[in-house]
């Protein structure tokens, strides 16, 4: 059983001293819901004490309370920024509270939704099971004896731009002849958003049927398309005796680069790296999806001005590439950082991310810059790369 | 009321305003003891001009307006005590001129020390202004109003007399320039050659007034920075020990320390030193100055030098401090304030006596850094206490402990820094009272209809 932090003995600790806001250099504001809204109730700190006023009944629940707490993306960068030593427990705090929202039913709607769509379809976009690996074109199934299996996750399994990643990567790892497969249709969500948005028992009972259907497969090791799957299987599945190698994408073509089994061939093009909350922040994975760019002969990286693990969030963490609380503004963090990544003067903005990947495609578009800056992932980069002559 | 709401929706756009509840409480309070009241409305200004308007609003309406930067005086100046419109002022955030050759700055209002530290050192490296120890989300404005201290105040003074220009917008809702900026496009001096207005506004809460731009010095960043430590166990040294290193003019910032634990720091004093540079010799130089000034001390072994490891020299050399802050959650209670008068310096020993009396009298754990001001000319000593937020007695003492300390230091020839709403009271009850009536006189002037920051320096 997944054990909630005890945040509620804990929560009063928070001073609001607003470094929750920044990143290191306080440049400018880090905390993406912040910087969308702007009002302090929604940095870290004006969560945390929300939160408390809430136990203590000082305030009232209100469809504003909970739409403040879950506008944030869990996204870690007020962990890092918070002087206090509690600074690790705060995001778990917020899911705590999260948490107690569910049990009471006092959730938004767009989150209830959301939750819904996962228990009813095994994805949070409700799309049809029989549909998940429509994507796939003749992958390999997953059968015991291969190396890796290849967990590709919901958005890489229906969202349009993240199925062009997920076929980009197959490419890649046939192209180095890898021996992996997938679940196909019987692949089922990871559950990292409803671990985060605090759907306990859901996210329980989607751990514990991963980690039995690996087992049964006889699944050792697992590479995962998404920085989400990742995390939550890296962190949340030994409570359910997942037992398994793990890496993400990113390491595993790095290595294959590394090992000559991927030999990229010149591209030209100046790109940016945005790291995802999920691989940096929370699982200190930086300098592989940056090994793997610069491999390529003729490609330029150039770093945007918040970067690692000072990196912007693209406001897609905690599901809200669907649910989108922080959506309809310049101010959005996808906008903010499509600004921030086209400053550098790059012509590619370089994901490792199938949420990041739509929100930020997303982003330059509202930005009207889809014609001056591409939105890829690293597997589409070096697969381009593979086939230049 | 809803009038109000719609008219701030249309002066500022439909996601700048709030009337909800939670944003009602959060800006209700601050992180200090002062007890909570909540406004009508949140408000994020962006330009001057709508800053202007609000006001003009608030007159029309004979609403309350509380101007908000970072809310970090824990003294509860940000509390709207007659409710009405809290203004946060931190989408005021542009940085709009660096004057290299005149070494001004000119921000907006909600402009952080973050946001400037940070600039300057990317685009500006040989420049630097007074970062206080309060949280990088402090803005420079409002910092300026309650007259803060910073980095360069042993040298420069409080970091209001730092400041080269302002724009306000009265309290009538007219725009007034303050300074050389009144005549001139430059922003070097607040007041001289003309008669300095800069004091309608700069100590005086939001209710005179909301500033909108200040212009702020900016002083030479030099190359390295260094930090000395001097050790003495004697509390009476403390004032002489600060006079002969002021005397020096070597060293940029001057700061003691005293807290109860860590068992090692009871009964010493830690006398922090400050020192930069554009050359090692440079350093070098002020370094043995500061020795020579305090060999006596070593020599009658009431004092020495303690060394400065590699590893403590980030956090001492920190701006801002995040230790300031650490130091709320030292009892695991999330809570701390502090008195802090401004005083002569050879106050030192008595309020030392004082924080400690009432620490144990009140059961609280204490500390107190006293920063030097301009040369020694005075000192800011904080009568520190933490609290735990969930332990309403702890607060209660704690409140009642620094009620204390503010009576003390009043009596013993200080003067409240950012003073709550009570000690505002105490002070005007021991002032003059003809200076109490030109105060009166001032404020009725620039706020004719009481709604500035209402409560704040109003006499009985």
């Amino acid at each position: 059983m997944i054990q909630q932090k005890d945040y509620a003995s804990q929560i009063h600790r928070c001073f609001r001293c607003g470094y929750c806001k920044f990143p290191t250099d306080y440049s400018s504001f880090n905390c993406p819901s912040y910087m969308r809204f702007r009002f302090d109730t929604y940095s870290t700190g004006g969560r945390l004490w929300l939160i408390n006023a809430w136990l203590r009944g000082e305030v009232e629940w209100s469809e504003h309370l909970a739409e403040i707490l879950y506008a944030c993306t869990t996204c870690k960068n007020c962990a890092e920024q918070c002087p206090m030593k509690f600074a690790p427990d705060i995001v778990d705090w917020i899911i705590g509270a999260r948490g107690d929202m569910v049990e009471k039913g006092k959730i938004p709607p767009r989150v209830s939704r959301f939750f819904e769509a996962v228990y009813g379809y095994g994805n949070p976009l409700k799309l049809l099971r029989s549909d998940r690996s429509a994507w796939a074109n003749g992958t390999k199934t997953y059968a015991p004896g291969d190396e890796y299996l290849l967990y590709v996750g919901c958005l890489g399994s229906y969202d349009e731009n993240a199925q062009k990643m997920a076929r980009s990567l197959v490419h890649v790892l046939e192209t180095a002849g890898v021996s992996f497969g997938i679940l196909g249709n019987d692949e089922e969500c990871c559950g990292n958003e409803i671990y985060l948005l605090g759907e306990m028992g859901l996210f329980q009972a989607l751990a514990e049927k991963n980690c039995q259907q690996f087992k049964e497969l006889g699944v050792r090791k697992i590479v995962t398309l998404s920085p989400h799957a990742y995390n939550t299987m890296k962190n949340n599945y030994p409570a359910f005796g997942g037992s398994f190698e793990l890496c993400h994408y990113t390491q595993l073509l790095n290595d294959l680069i590394k090992k000559n089994k991927i030999r990229p061939s010149q591209a030209k093009a100046k790109i940016t790296y945005h790291d995802p909350c999920f691989l940096g922040r929370y699982n200190n994975i930086y300098d592989e999806p940056r090994q793997i760019l610069q491999s390529i002969p003729g490609l330029e990286l150039v770093e945007m001005e918040q970067n690692r693990r000072d990196a912007f969030c693209c406001g897609g963490g905690s599901g809200n590439f669907i649910n989108d609380f922080l959506a309809g503004s310049r101010d959005s963090p996808a906008r903010v950082r499509a600004r921030e990544a086209y400053e550098t003067g790059a012509d590619t903005l370089a994901v490792a991310c199938p949420s990041c990947l739509t929100m930020l495609i997303d982003g330059v578009k509202a930005e009207d810059l889809d014609d001056k800056l591409a939105v890829k992932d690293i597997s589409q980069i070096l697969e381009k790369s593979l086939s230049a002559k | 009321m809803s009038e109000v709401y719609d008219a701030l929706q249309k002066i500022v756009g439909n996601n700048y305003v709030s009337n909800q509840a939670e944003e009602r409480y959060f800006y209700g309070r601050d992180p200090g003891l002062m007890p909570p009241h909540e406004p009508d409305y949140v408000v994020m200004p962006k330009t001057t001009e709508e800053v202007q308007e609000i006001i003009k609003l608030a007159n029309r309406e004979k609403v309350p307006i509380t101007p908000k930067g970072g809310g970090l005086a824990l003294t509860g100046l940000v509390i709207p005590l007659k409710g009405g419109i809290v203004m946060d002022l931190k989408r005021m955030d542009r940085i709009l001129e660096v004057n290299e050759k005149a070494s001004y700055a000119v921000v907006e209002a909600g402009v952080t020390h973050g946001a400037l530290k940070s600039y300057l050192q990317k685009y500006h490296p040989r420049l630097r202004h007074s970062i206080p120890d309060s949280p990088a989300i402090a803005t420079i404005a409002a910092n300026a109003v309650i007259h803060g201290q910073g980095r360069l105040s042993q040298q420069r003074g409080f970091n209001s007399d730092m400041v080269s220009g302002l724009e306000v917008v009265l309290g009538t809702g007219e725009i007034c320039r303050i300074g050389s900026c009144a005549v001139s496009s430059s922003w070097f001096s607040k007041g001289p050659p003309l008669p300095d207005l800069s004091g309608l506004f700069l100590g005086w809460f939001g209710s005179t007034g909301v500033i909108t731009k200040l212009g702020i010095k900016l002083y030479p960043c030099k190359k390295i920075r260094d930090v000395m430590l001097f050790l003495t166990d004697k509390a009476d040294l403390v004032p002489e020990i600060i006079r002969k290193l002021a005397y020096t003019e070597m060293i940029e910032d001057i700061v003691v320390t005293a807290q109860p634990l860590p068992l090692r720091f009871k009964g010493n004093f830690y006398i922090l030193l400050y020192i930069t540079g554009d050359s090692e010799e440079e350093i070098e130089f002020k370094k043995k100055m500061a020795w020579g000034a305090l060999l006596v001390y070593f020599e009658s072994r009431d004092g020495g030098f303690v060394s400065v490891t590699p590893d403590m020299k980030p956090a001492f050399l920190a701006m801002p401090s995040k230790d300031t802050t650490r130091f709320a959650d030292v009892s695991k209670g999330g809570g701390f304030e502090y008195s802090g008068p401004i005083a002569p310096i050879d106050k030192y020993p008595p309020y030392l006596e004082k924080l400690e009396e009432l620490a144990a009298k009140y059961k609280l754990f204490y500390s107190s850094a006293a920063r030097v001001i301009d040369g020694g000319h005075s000192m800011m000593f904080s009568f520190s206490y933490t609290f735990n937020r969930a332990n309403p007695d702890e607060m209660k003492r704690a409140k009642a402990a620094l009620d204390e300390a503010a009576k003390f230091a009043l009596e013993e020839d200080g003067v409240i820094w950012k003073p709550n709403i009570d000690e505002q009271r105490m002070v005007m009850e021991k002032m003059d009272p003809n200076t109490l009536k030109v105060m009166t006189s001032i404020k009725h002037l620039l706020d004719p209809n009481r709604i500035m920051n209402p409560g704040n320096w109003e006499a009985k």
